[in-house]
């Protein structure tokens, strides 16, 4: 659905955002774009949305070049920004207004989504707080039923019953046809979602891996300290947790803070142990 | 549903069926929720739902009719009931064993506090 091929961007007189980045979206997925501040992730976001242009490289989406010209296929993506403003209208006038631009939009589905989220569409957006004014915009980004949906740090701001709700509502809309970036660093909000890891590290692409692979190739637990099995990554705290590869072992479940630091700290040894795993199983 | 951190989720939710299906709130031959329902009901991706389905149909736990959903077995009991038993054997009781050992448990100790459990429980149905 998303073909991104050695894309370049900085923004004027600023350094490299993005360097070389190639990665490819596939509907049926959730996929997880995680790294540090600043590391480019709502540049990318932004750039899959059409809102930037890359410097260099090549983008296509659904098949197409995406270029200046390609506005037929805004109506096919809908991106929940992190920081965003709405006009001070009520929110069923923002329906009105903005729905016609989507041709999959279901208004039944986006009323049933804002009671689930106890809005009503008579109040005014401009009297809503923020994690409020955030629901609206996920309710009709779910309503747009759109092929591609993104989602930059769609959890920040809502409240502790509504991250749950989120999360439902997010298992309940992702089908074969359709494909859902989320941006974020709110890892324990969003695990149990996300099926494929994105990284990003020094403006490059430092992770693209399906959790799949992540749990046949590598296992997350605490080890004993008599075993004499190579640790591919470890952390000193309580119970120390490790990352060895897991060859023959239980499957265990993906532990991604783990992992986004094993990342960032052994990034070689991290993609060699996937490799070799993967190239044993290929044989 | 809270997620245990070293279990995959996939077999969390199979366990979730067990249990179902174990204390009877799922009966055999009766329908169980779509792996949509799941999925929404524990908050997980679809996918990982899928999976457990597939292992749950792979051990005949459960069965599927072609667009009327999922079922559990015509022995679908008998066979949870001999897989948890397994895995209590294989899994749980040499947990306990090791521990007995580390704090020096006699096997007369864990006796005398099971059948004082079981008086208990008598005891409380009474």
């Amino acid at each position: 659905m998303i073909h991104f091929k050695n894309i370049r961007f900085y923004y004027p007189k600023g350094k490299t955002i993005l360097d070389d980045i190639s990665l490819d979206f596939v509907p049926g997925n959730i996929y997880g774009v995680f790294g540090k501040n600043g590391e480019g992730k709502s540049t990318l976001m932004k750039i899959v949305a059409g809102l930037l242009f890359p410097k260099s490289g090549k983008y296509h989406v659904m098949g197409e070049a995406m270029s200046r010209n390609t506005v037929k296929y805004l109506q096919h993506m809908f991106i929940v920004p992190e920081d965003f403003e709405l006009p001070g209208i009520k929110i069923s006038s923002y329906e009105h207004i903005n729905s016609p631009f989507y041709p999959e939009f279901s208004r039944e589905q986006f009323y049933e989504l804002l009671k689930e989220f106890k809005l009503s569409p008579d109040e005014k957006i401009s009297t809503l707080s923020f994690g409020q004014k955030k629901k609206v915009l996920i309710a009709f980004g779910v309503a747009t039923n759109t092929k591609l949906l993104l989602m930059d740090e769609p959890t920040n701001g809502l409240d502790i019953p509504s991250k749950s709700q989120f999360r439902k509502i997010m298992a309940s809309v992702v089908d074969q046809g359709k494909c859902v970036v989320i941006s974020t660093h709110q890892i324990r909000d969003l695990h149990s979602l996300i099926n494929h890891i994105v990284i990003l590290d020094q403006s490059k692409v430092a992770f693209d891996q399906p959790l799949s692979t992540i749990s046949e190739c590598l296992w997350f637990g605490k080890t004993r300290r008599d075993s004499n099995e190579s640790i591919i990554y470890s952390e000193a705290s309580f119970g120390g947790k490790t990352i060895l590869s897991r060859q023959d072992k239980d499957e265990t479940e993906v532990d991604l803070e783990l992992l986004f630091n094993a990342v960032l700290n052994e990034p070689v040894r991290i993609s060699n142990a996937i490799k070799n795993t993967h190239h044993d199983s290929a044989v | 549903m809270d997620f245990d951190n070293s279990k995959p989720i996939y077999l969390q939710i199979v366990d979730f069926f067990y249990e179902n299906i174990l204390s009877k709130r799922w009966p055999e031959e009766e329908r169980i929720p779509s792996v949509r329902e799941i999925a929404v009901m524990v908050e997980v991706n679809p996918n990982t739902a899928i999976r457990a389905f597939n292992h749950l149909q792979e051990l005949g736990v459960i069965y599927n009719k072609r667009g009327i959903g999922y079922f559990v077995s015509e022995n679908g009991y008998n066979t949870v009931l001999s897989i948890k038993k397994t895995e209590f054997k294989e899994e749980i009781l040499p947990d306990i064993f090791k521990k007995m050992g580390l704090l020096e448990i006699k096997f007369e100790e864990v006796k005398d506090a099971f059948n004082q459990y079981l008086n208990n429980k008598d005891n409380e149905e009474k």
